[in-house]
């Protein structure tokens, strides 16, 4: 396992050089730049030269990858061009947004579509399982920035149920301990910011979990129909074995494993989901910070850390639902 | 009422289902907004971006200056409502007959937020700052300052032109004399430039504010720039919670003009131009800034204060005489027959939107009523092609489809109406949409690769030179970089002229060559952006510069 471990983690070293290389010679070969971003209508050949030389672009782009590569390895990814913050600062404050908004709408997806997909197989062919199919086919037809702005319009500007956007209500004196703001309402005991939190956190999250919940729907129910033919579940049930037992043991936990890949995989979803979702509700978390990133000036910096982030963490959790396998499954062995 | 119950149930569930904490924990500690709300409450504004810092002299754009211009006051200001001047922190100024010398007679009794005393020891300490500014990475955020002052003690670029600034004396505590190598135009406007506001010395030392670091491919800025501004404005910097996106200033009761009504001002940054709009009609938010023009009656008729801005714009169409057939005047003024702009106004301006027939809005000193006007002539358009030998031309026209201006609220409408026209009298057009910051600049202003593009400009300063001495002032790659040599000396005579009287005609003079014998572009319209508040707002007075200041501002529930 040890092995498996540092040798998956080495190979993740190898990609995260080479995506930094590619990441950063393909943005400087974008047309604009944040020269003419910084300057604005105001670009001069003296002032576009002045800036040209102060941000280090007037160098060779090799030199310019050698000098970048010196800093990440010292921990240093730079500032952002446009608010001069450390880029560790920018993302470490817009991480806990995208994390929380995503863990939500994790919670969501599986919370619900795990059950959803085991009743859809229990009931194969009638009305439960027929609305289920519909229901996420429609789930992941329906592009999550179209979703959005319908919650959006829907639940804020027509039935005001929910605020239009932000994480919590503009003003609100609440303490930030972690970033994670419903967390650190639980941790300081401010309930009523909590409310406020989770009041903000409901449409954005439903609207991220539409995708990943109608897939692990449909691959549970897969899942579940593959299980309920198994030898071993007649056997159990000739055995005279209580259902719940039955359920529980032999058909849900045999039927999670390709659940749980699929729950790996929609990460990488949901961090492009978020992109959509985090716009849509002026969220401020990753997704804002890279739209913004692009369109506000080509903050190159920030760009990078971003893209280099999601790779790592999409390997990560990838690696760690190799490892669940394990877990859930004794037969399996992680080579 | 339905808002309030769903969020009653959240937050039983949530406690109930998370079970932390003890019931007799129920209680919050921390403090409640009720009580501001008894003192004067809060108003929260929508701003469409991020401030870039708070240190005036590095910043050059609306967004960064919103929040400044609370927290600051510059020596001259601009009367609210218009662009005309009036004493801020100076009371009154003059200088001598060669427009070098400027003596300012300052305002005494005020304080900077901090308690030191504003005096003129201050301002000779903000202009010297500015002047002895060192390293390239700062040199290079100080926009304004290179606009009005050119060079610095030492430039790091060579090319950055021969210092305008000379010294500043303080004669006495109340009299600041600063004295200039040359006569500019942009004199007396550009000290009531946000980018020029005078900050306290004591904090700008104790926030080591010319210290600004190149880390890598980006800038570090001072801590008086990002936590620690210090002014003499009505408001106080409270802080900028950038998890929340909300910059909270607190009201300055030591404020030495009108004081704040409201005991804080929240701007509240929200890009999304239809989340803003949302967030204005949930009642989250009591003021927005540039509202789609297609909204603007909606928003009005929902009960919104549309607060139209006197438009101190221009959006015009560049032609660029890199290409041959262009150079010839008479293609020129086709174009500027063929377009119909009356029609595109009114069809796709947003309200108050005027043709432009100059390049500068007719409030700018300069400004000639008798200059040769376009009407729309598509026959008259087609005999002067036919002149010029320039039947069947194709043009390359580009745009920048993904952004909105407060000039160009919708660029591809606006490109659509006039590829039109030009379609209309035989010229064909191949429209180019480039993104903002992703082309469109790069190609129209640093590479010449169109024929025709859109762009304007919103004036910083009440000076013809800002308007007219931007664009056509010397050489630029955006018009075909081409050696318009009388046009340059003329703009440059009329902006170093100091008698008043005499600058008036010599810009009027060179408003009717422009449309007359040059035409280095055609002046489209003048479109005033909007300012949009709650119906409980009171005391917002729209700025045509976007000077708007919120301590005449009151919101009653």
């Amino acid at each position: 396992m040890l092995r498996v471990i540092v040798r998956r983690l080495l190979q993740l070293v190898v990609t995260l050089i080479a995506l930094s290389a590619l990441i950063f010679i393909w943005l400087r070969n974008l047309p604009g730049g944040p020269v003419e971003a910084l300057l604005g209508e105001r670009a001069t050949p003296e002032r576009r030269a002045l800036l040209i030389k102060a941000l280090g672009y007037d160098q060779p782009i090799l030199v310019q990858y050698g000098k970048f590569m010196q800093r990440v390895l010292t921990g240093d990814f730079g500032n952002s061009i446009r608010s001069g913050d450390p880029v560790t600062e920018v993302i470490g404050r817009a991480f806990p947004a995208t994390i929380e908004l995503a863990l939500a709408a994790m919670i969501i997806a599986v919370g619900l579509g795990v059950p959803l997909g085991y009743l859809a197989a229990r009931w194969r062919g009638r009305w439960p399982d027929n609305l289920t199919i519909a229901g996420t086919l429609l789930g992941i037809s329906i592009p999550i920035f179209f979703l959005g702005y319908l919650l959006k319009d829907v639940f804020t500007q027509n039935i005001h149920w929910f605020p239009p956007s932000g994480r919590v209500t503009t003003g609100l004196d609440n303490t930030e301990v972690t970033g994670f703001f419903v967390l650190d309402s639980l941790l300081t005991r401010e309930f009523d910011a909590t409310a406020d939190a989770l009041w903000h956190l409901i449409l954005p999250a439903v609207t991220l979990a539409t995708i990943p919940l109608a897939v692990i729907v449909r691959i549970t129910r897969a899942s579940v129909l593959d299980v309920l033919n198994e030898d071993y579940v007649r056997t159990a049930e000739a055995k005279g074995l209580r259902h719940r037992t039955i359920r529980g043991r032999h058909i849900l936990r045999n039927a999670l494993l390709p659940v749980v890949t699929t729950i790996g995989l929609q990460t990488g979803a949901l961090l492009s989901g978020a992109v959509l979702t985090e716009k849509v509700y002026n969220w401020g978390g990753l997704g804002t910070l890279i739209t913004d990133s692009i369109t506000g000036g080509r903050d190159y910096p920030v760009l990078q850390a971003i893209i280099l982030l999601a790779a790592l963490v999409f390997v990560m959790v990838n690696l760690l639902v190799d490892l669940s396998y394990a877990f859930i499954d004794p037969r399996v062995r992680v080579r | 009422m339905q808002a309030r119950r769903l969020r009653t149930a959240v937050t039983l569930a949530a406690v109930a289902a998370l079970a932390v904490g003890a019931a007799g924990c129920a209680e919050s500690d921390r403090s409640d907004d009720s009580g501001e709300a008894k003192t004067g409450g809060t108003f929260i504004f929508a701003g469409a971006g991020d401030p870039k810092n708070f240190d005036p002299i590095f910043n050059d754009d609306g967004e960064s200056f919103r929040p400044i211009r609370q927290m600051y006051d510059t020596l001259i200001q601009h009367k609210p409502g218009t662009a005309e001047l009036q004493g801020g922190l100076a009371e009154s100024w003059e200088h001598d007959p060669d427009g070098k010398v400027w003596t300012f007679k300052l305002r005494q009794g005020v304080k900077f937020h901090d308690g030191t005393p504003f005096n003129a020891t201050a301002v000779c300490f903000n202009f010297d700052r500015w002047y002895n500014m060192k390293g390239a990475a700062a040199q290079s955020q100080m926009i304004y300052y290179m606009d009005v002052f050119g060079g610095f003690a030492k430039n790091e670029n060579p090319d950055a032109g021969k210092p305008v600034y000379n010294k500043c004396e303080a004669k006495d505590d109340g009299t600041a004399v600063i004295t200039l190598n040359q006569y500019k135009g942009a004199f007396p406007g550009a000290f009531a430039l946000t980018a020029l506001s005078i900050a306290s010395p004591d904090a700008l030392k104790k926030g080591d504010a010319d210290t600004v670091k190149q880390n890598g491919d980006s800038f570090e800025y001072s801590s008086f720039a990002t936590s620690t501004p210090v002014g003499t404005g009505p408001f106080t910097f409270g802080g900028w919670d950038k998890a929340k996106n909300e910059i909270t200033l607190n009201r300055n009761p030591d404020y030495f003009g009108e004081k704040a009504k409201v005991d804080k001002l929240i701007i509240k940054i929200i890009k999304d131009e239809n989340t803003r709009k949302q967030e204005l009609r949930a009642g989250t938010v009591q003021g927005i800034d540039f509202p789609a023009p297609a909204d603007r009656k909606a928003l009005s008729g929902e009960g919104f204060q549309v607060l139209d801005r006197p438009a101190f714009n221009i959006l015009y169409l560049g032609i660029n005489q890199k290409n041959p057939k262009l150079k010839d005047l008479r293609v020129r003024q086709a174009i500027a027959y063929a377009l119909n702009r009356q029609q595109l106004v009114q069809t796709k301006g947003p309200g108050g939107t005027k043709v432009a027939d100059e390049f500068m809005p007719d409030t700018v000193l300069g400004y000639a009523p008798d200059v040769q006007k376009y009407e729309y002539n598509p026959e008259k358009a087609k005999q002067l092609l036919k002149e010029a030998g320039a039947e069947g031309l194709t043009l390359n026209f580009y745009y920048p489809p993904d952004v909105s201006r407060p000039y160009m609220p919708n660029p591809q409408e606006i490109f659509t109406v006039l590829a039109n026209d030009l379609q209309a009298v035989g010229i064909k057009v191949n429209g180019v949409p480039r993104p903002w910051n992703g082309g469109f600049k790069d190609d129209v202003q640093q590479f010449g690769k169109q024929d025709l593009h859109i762009l304007g400009w919103t004036g910083d300063y009440n000076d013809p030179g800002n308007f007219v001495g931007t664009f056509f002032g010397r050489g630029k790659v955006e018009f075909g970089d081409q050696a318009m040599t009388e046009m340059f000396d003329a703009i440059a005579k009329a902006d170093a002229t100091v008698d008043e009287a005499a600058k008036k005609a010599a810009w009027e003079q060179v408003n009717r060559d422009i449309a007359a014998k040059w035409l280095p572009a055609v002046p489209v319209w003048h479109a005033p952006p909007a300012i949009v508040v709650t119906k409980d707002v009171k005391g917002v007075v729209a700025s045509p510069l976007t000077d708007e200041r919120f301590n005449t501002v009151s919101v009653s529930k």
